[in-house]
This record gives C-alpha cells, sequence and structure tokens, in this order.
C-alpha cells in the first residue's frame, strides 16, 4: 500500500497537460449538480479528472483520493477499514469527489461531521497556467501555509481545477438509526434538537421530524427511547427532497419562521440549509461591495485569461 | 513619525497611542525567541479605530502589524517590515457582543480571552471548543489569526471549524464582512481564507464564533509507560481502533518530573512517558472507549492507568499538562518550543530521531505534545547566557523539522510559520505551490502592508538557517 503522504504524481501531470495553458476549459464529474453557477459556456473543452482512490491507511484517519472518483467507489473502499468520509450526495454512484469539492454543498449529516470543507487536508489542483500545485498535507492537523484548500471548496472549478485530495476519515459508527415523528406537526425540531447530543441528523419538511443517531448502540438506544420527548418510529432512511429543489441556506435560527411559502421543502434543523421546490434563490447572489472586490482580486490573479470554468459564476459581475 | 503619532492621536486617543521606549521594547517581541522593531503602538477600541489606524498607518507610509496577548510562538506578532510597523494590539476590544444559546453562535471582539468566552457561556452549557495551553492569555483574534488548536481539537477540530463569521478591516481600511451565520454563504470561502493568515490579510474586528455543547459525559485516564516507544504505540493502537478520544496528549519524563514538582497532581516522575486522554460523549460510548483505551495501554505495557474520579482530579491532571510550559523554566531559563505535525504511525522512528538531535547538540530536551494528531512540541531548554548556545538551538530546531518533513510531515501543526519557519516553506512546497498563495495573500494585500515579511519565504533562500530579514535579530 502507497503512503498516504506520497503520490503517483506522473498521473497528475497527465491531467495537467490535458488542461493545458490557453483555451476555455473545465471538468465535468457526475453532472449532478452540472446547474451550480451556470453552465460553461459554449466552446469550453470539458476534461475528466483523474480517478481512483491511491490509498487508505485507516490508522491515519485519511485518504488520498483522485478528484474523478465516485462517492461510492471511496465509501465502499473505506467501509473496508471501518471508516468513512461523510460526504453524502443525493447520488453517490454518479458524483465524484471532485464535483462535491467544487460544489461545497454539505450532506445530510453536517450537523454532527461538520462542513464538506472541514474533511479535506490536502488539494493537489491545476491552476490555470497548467500547473500542478498543491496546498494542505497529509496530516489531520496543519497550518503550514495559506488555506487554499478553503478557497477552492465550494469555488466551482473557477480558481483551479481539482486533481486529488487527501480526506480526513472518520469511524464508521456501529449503530446508526433513523427515526421519525409519528403524528404530523407533534414534534418541534428544535425542541428535538436541544434534548439530543450531537445527533447526526435532524430533518424537518414543516410536518415531519426525522432524526438520524449514530454511535455506540445503547447510547442510540437510549437517546431513541428517553430524549426525544414525543413519540417517534424507527424508519429505513431519511426523505427524498423534492424533486429538481433548490439550495438555500439560512441562519439555523431563520427555521423557526419556516422557510418557504409554497412548495415542499426539506430542512436541515440546527444546520440552515432546506433543499426547496420552487424558483431559485436570485443567483449568483450580489455580495457586497469590499466582498465582491476580493472575488475579484482572486480571480484576477488565479485565473488572469477567465479561462477556467468561463459562464460558471460567483457573483454577479 | 511626529505627524504619524499626531494622527493616530486624534483618531484613537492619546492615551491609547504609544511611543514610550520601555513600551516600543516591550510590543517588539512575541513569546517566540524572535526581535522586530516597532514605531508606534496603538490601541483601538472599535472597528472605526482600527480602519482609522490603518488607514493612517498607510498614509504615511507605514506597515501594520494586528496582535491580540503576543502569546504566539512563531514571531508571528513580531514587527517586521521595510520601516518600523505601527503595532495594532486588539486586547482592548475585550467585550462579548452577544450570545445566542439557542442557535449556539457568539459574537465576541478580537481581544476577547480565549477562556473568558467559554466560561461566559458555561452556564448555557456551551462552551469555544479550541483550548490552546494559552488559553488563559490569548486571544480569539489572535486564534482566528493562527487557526490555533489545542489538546480538545483532536475531537472537536482547530478554531477555523469554529469561526462562521468574520468583521475585518482590510490592509487598506475597507471593512468587509466574511462568512456568515447560514452555513453555506455564497461566493468563495473567504473566511476559511482568512482563518490562520497570520494577520497578513487584515485585522479581524468581529468574529461570530460557534459554540459547542459540552459533553453529558468525559472521562479523563493518565497512563504511564516506562518507555516512550510504548507510549507511542498506545495512541497509535487507539486510533487504529476507531476510537477519536476528545485529547490524546503525551509527555515524557523531562516534562512529567518538572510538571510534577510544579503542580503536585500525582504524576508518577519515574516513568519514561504519560498518556493523558480524555474522551468525551454519551455515557456507553465513554465507558466503552475508556475501557478500550485502558486495555490497549496495558496490552502496550502500561504500569498503571488512572481515571480521575471527579472534576477536581480531571482539573488537576490538565493543570499539569497546560502549565507544562510554566514548569520547566525551574530547568532552564529559556526554551525553543517546536511545533511541527507528522503521519501518528511514525510518531515512534520521528521521537527516537528528535532525541538523537538533542543528544548530538548536547541540548536538554523535553517533549509535551498533542500525540492523537500527531502534533510534536519538541522543547529545547537552554540559557541563552551561555557562549554558542544559540547556534546549537537553531541548528537542531532545523535538524528537527527536516526530520519532521522528510517523514511526511508538515511544518507546523498549530503555532503558525510567522516569522520563524517561513523561510522552510520551501521543504514542503514547490515555487508553483508558494506562488499560489502568494496570489492570496495579495488578492487582500496587494501592496503587502499588513505584517510584511511573515509566512511566505522572500525569495530563493528557502531552507537557510534563520535567514531573518533586516530589522528582525534573535
Amino acid at each position: 500500500m502507497t503512503v498516504v503522504g506520497h503520490t503517483d504524481v506522473a498521473a497528475l501531470e497527465e491531467f495537467a497537460a490535458l488542461v493545458g495553458t490557453e483555451g476555455p476549459v473545465c471538468v465535468a464529474g457526475g453532472r449532478t449538480q452540472w446547474e451550480a453557477g451556470g453552465r460553461p459556456e459554449v466552446g469550453t473543452r470539458e476534461l475528466s479528472a483523474p480517478a481512483g482512490v491511491v490509498s487508505h491507511q485507516p490508522e491515519e484517519m485519511i485518504v488520498r483520493v483522485r478528484a474523478g472518483t465516485t462517492v461510492a467507489h471511496l465509501d465502499a473502499v473505506l467501509a473496508e477499514g471501518g471508516q468513512m468520509v461523510p460526504l453524502d450526495p443525493a447520488d453517490p454512484a454518479r458524483a465524484t469527489i471532485g464535483g462535491v469539492l467544487a460544489v461545497g454543498h454539505s450532506g445530510l449529516r453536517r450537523l454532527r461531521y461538520g462542513p464538506v470543507r472541514d474533511a479535506v487536508l490536502e488539494v493537489r489542483f491545476v491552476s490555470a497556467a497548467g500547473e500542478l500545485v498543491k496546498a494542505g498535507g497529509p496530516v489531520v492537523k496543519n497550518v503550514t501555509g495559506y488555506d487554499l484548500c478553503r478557497l477552492l471548496v465550494g469555488s466551482l472549478g473557477t480558481l483551479g481545477l481539482l486533481a486529488e485530495v487527501v480526506l480526513r476519515c472518520t469511524p464508521l459508527p456501529s449503530a446508526s438509526r433513523w427515526l421519525r415523528s409519528t403524528e404530523p406537526g407533534a414534534a418541534d425540531p428544535f425542541d428535538v434538537l436541544r434534548r439530543l447530543y450531537r445527533p447526526s441528523s435532524v430533518l424537518w419538511d414543516g410536518t415531519h421530524v426525522w432524526v438520524l443517531l449514530e454511535g455506540h448502540p445503547a447510547d442510540v438506544d437510549a437517546q431513541a427511547a428517553t430524549a426525544l420527548g414525543v413519540a417517534f418510529a424507527e424508519v429505513s432512511g431519511p426523505p427524498d427532497p423534492p424533486p429538481g429543489a433548490v439550495r438555500l441556506s439560512l441562519p439555523p435560527g431563520q427555521l423557526r419562521a419556516r422557510p418557504t411559502a409554497g412548495g415542499r421543502w426539506l430542512a436541515q434543523v440546527g444546520v440552515g440549509t432546506v433543499d426547496a421546490e420552487g424558483p431559485a434563490a436570485t443567483w449568483p447572489p450580489t455580495l457586497a461591495p469590499g466582498v465582491a472586490e476580493l472575488h475579484r482580486q482572486l480571480k484576477a490573479r488565479f485565473d488572469p485569461d477567465g479561462r477556467l470554468n468561463p459562464g460558471r459564476r460567483m457573483t454577479r459581475p | 513619525m511626529a505627524a504619524l503619532v499626531g494622527d493616530l492621536c486624534s483618531a484613537l486617543a492619546p492615551d491609547r497611542v504609544r511611543t514610550s521606549s520601555t513600551e516600543l521594547a516591550l510590543y517588539q517581541r512575541d513569546a517566540s525567541i524572535l526581535v522586530g522593531e516597532a514605531a508606534v503602538i496603538c490601541f483601538p477600541l472599535t472597528t472605526a479605530e482600527v480602519a482609522a489606524a490603518v488607514r493612517i498607518s498607510r498614509a504615511h507610509g507605514r506597515p501594520v502589524v494586528p496582535r491580540g496577548s503576543g502569546t504566539g510562538l512563531a514571531g508571528g506578532a513580531v514587527p517586521t517590515g521595510p520601516v518600523a510597523p505601527v503595532v495594532i494590539v486588539t486586547t482592548k476590544m475585550d467585550r462579548i457582543l452577544s450570545v445566542d444559546p439557542d442557535a449556539r453562535v457568539a459574537w465576541v471582539q478580537p481581544g476577547v480571552l480565549n477562556l473568558d468566552l467559554s466560561r461566559a457561556v458555561a452556564g448555557h452549557g456551551l462552551h469555544f471548543a479550541p483550548d490552546p495551553s494559552s488559553q488563559q492569555s490569548c486571544t480569539v483574534g489572535g486564534n482566528v489569526a493562527n487557526n490555533s488548536g489545542g489538546p480538545h481539537c483532536l475531537l472537536h477540530g482547530v478554531t477555523t471549524a469554529h469561526v462562521l463569521a468574520l468583521e475585518v478591516v482590510l490592509p487598506d481600511g475597507t471593512v468587509v464582512e466574511l462568512g456568515g451565520l447560514d452555513p453555506e454563504p455564497a461566493g468563495y470561502d473567504l473566511r476559511g481564507a482568512f482563518v490562520g493568515s497570520e494577520g497578513t490579510m487584515g485585522i479581524a474586528t468581529r468574529i461570530a464564533v460557534r459554540l459547542t455543547p459540552l459533553p453529558p459525559a468525559v472521562t479523563t485516564l493518565l497512563a504511564d509507560f516506562t518507555s516512550i516507544e510504548a507510549a507511542a504505540q498506545t495512541v497509535s493502537g487507539v486510533i487504529a481502533a476507531g476510537i477519536v478520544p476528545a485529547a490524546l496528549e503525551m509527555m515524557d519524563a523531562e516534562i512529567t518530573a518538572a510538571v510534577e514538582a510544579y503542580v503536585h497532581a500525582g504524576f508518577p516522575t519515574d516513568a519514561a512517558a504519560v498518556l493523558l486522554v480524555e474522551v468525551d460523549g454519551l455515557a456507553a460510548g465513554v465507558a466503552a472507549a475508556a475501557e478500550a483505551i485502558t486495555g490497549i495501554a496495558r496490552a502496550e505495557g502500561a504500569r498503571t492507568v488512572r481515571v480521575a474520579t471527579d472534576a477536581a482530579e480531571r482539573a488537576l491532571l490538565w493543570k499539569g499538562r497546560k502549565s507544562a510550559f510554566g514548569a520547566i523554566a525551574r530547568i532552564k531559563p529559556n526554551y525553543y518550543l517546536h511545533d511541527t505535525v507528522v503521519p501518528r504511525s511514525q510518531l515512534v522512528p520521528v521521537l527516537t530521531a528528535v532525541y538523537q538531535i538533542a543528544d548530538r547538540y548536547q541540548l536538554r530536551m523535553g517533549n509535551v505534545f498533542h500525540a492523537g494528531d500527531g502534533n510534536l512540541h519538541p522543547l529545547i531548554l537552554f540559557d541563552k547566557r551561555e557562549p554558542g548556545v544559540m547556534d546549537r538551538v537553531l541548528a537542531a530546531g532545523k535538524e528537527i523539522i527536516e526530520t519532521c518533513v522528510a517523514a511526511g510531515g508538515m511544518l507546523s501543526g498549530e503555532h503558525g510559520i510567522g516569522l520563524e519557519k517561513r523561510d522552510f516553506m520551501g521543504l514542503v512546497f514547490s515555487a508553483e505551490d508558494l506562488e499560489a498563495q502568494r496570489w492570496l495573500r495579495l488578492a487582500f494585500d496587494p501592496e503587502e502592508a499588513c505584517n510584511p515579511w511573515k509566512v511566505l519565504p522572500a525569495g530563493a533562500r528557502c531552507g537557510d538557517l534563520q535567514s531573518l530579514p533586516p530589522g528582525a535579530w534573535i
């Protein structure tokens, strides 16, 4: 087994050569969130990132994986070592690691395991100049240099194209139970959240509350039996978000006011993300002038010719 | 210079703009062994005053250097630059602005002390999870600048995982808000980019921190070993068993003896190494983890595994760990604390090599560190009055860093790069890697006027022995 600290740079250099130094270029993953930020302009060359799990060392709790790897494949490899990276995209068989990180949306278990950006320890990306660049490192705690890892997560491939990352793993929980409130409207999701210690997920659609409890079996049973306050019954898993839902991001306290007026929605209580039917929030968003200027400065330095994912926008021009 | 001071006095208040030689001397250093030179020290109270101080300093051609309590160990707050900088100290901005226990968020000013914040929210069953050893004196603003860690970051994550939003005065005096209280704020993660930028991208003036519920159950164990190797194998064993303790700390014989003489907590002074392990969470999980850890420690040859029976005993054990740096002052008057991070599987060979390096340079050394995440803290003890000792201290430090990098490690786990390690950056990053980091810094600070000469190496001198910029010395 390859040591996690090491990688086969040759395969990544090949990808860098494909990116090259000229012309508009983008990377397609599983196309599960292809509309994020708008589609690349017509005529943009479309590449695939390298794929495969390079190394997983359970005793280090880190995994080195190429950006084109599907989440389902990574999950399967990690499970063999008793671990996971809880990215939880909607369609893990198609979604790729690079795509999940480039869009930066966290999964259903963010409440317990934190946002996706906190799982990223090292990135290797190809710059607009076609050069392979590394940031971070293959250790679980690291402040060596600027945090380009977090800058790239959620940047929609507009600052660099992800080739390979090192992610922090976590042990698979020994027990895991999804529960749903039995009486419509009976459970107050905020009360449920307050009663539980570090639940993995609390979901609410305005009628029912779903809870995911993970950990030691005795703790999971005890929380399920006594801590919820009202009647819950075990279910096989979380509900599907509304089809074609758009992602909203609200301060978690604002969920109390119910996030949307019209269609169906599913909210992560304690987190503040909402998958909601209906017209998309205004995109791209308008940022405060000073923040918008920082975006322009970053883009001008990381991608002076605007060749990375042209058409995808983080902000209004 | 008189005009600069006059303008600063008008914008702040004369008693909060200091130029006496005593104060300039005090603020020319931080907790590292490095020294710089400051032109003026100012103590703003508000965001507007910080912005004014930055604008005035820039108008007079002076760089600015942000500073909290000055507990940093990498020279990040040591004033350096093409001309002596204005040091902007945030310690008087020490108010907790709001606490929302329901949303588990607090807005604080940057000068709030880390431990004061946790104490203030304890009544709500909450705390601020990052807990550097200096938490009684370091500021939350300094934690943001350094992306600080601490023993309990093993489970709960370092500072960046606990910062939601920041109000920042940029190096041109503009005020912006980065991040947000919502989970997926629009735009690039500028909050994430700013945390850990060591004062080179602006000055945080308001910080929204995430508060973490206090765990319902906590167990603290102290295991003692007759060899460093057995203790390190226990660390690897615990991680490999799929257990993530809240904290997993190691102290070697030198440190344990010094700490015991200092706090009298009952640490075994004849042990080669002790492990301080804390597990927290729900009762059954904590009990199972404590039992498993005890078993692993005994299997690796632990002589005793002591379980703290109450909060007072637990506090005493932690007091011992957190006062290690005070305790060693009894041995030698000066110390140089290193901070590197290595893969956890490399702890035994790296520690062995680190002790050999100290022996070779005839230096006394202790190790007290965050073993659970591979974050080493070799602590070189010396008396700087001894002729020639600084050369040996620096040469040994360089070898320690190189040894850790060769084992797949990185330069710093939690103290930062600052001035101390910027010229070692070439050991772990290529020219292209460093150039990309510079793009980020320049997007925020195109004139490199905010904490100049920190983090990134100046040129092609990478790996040179402490090639300090002019105006800085040891």
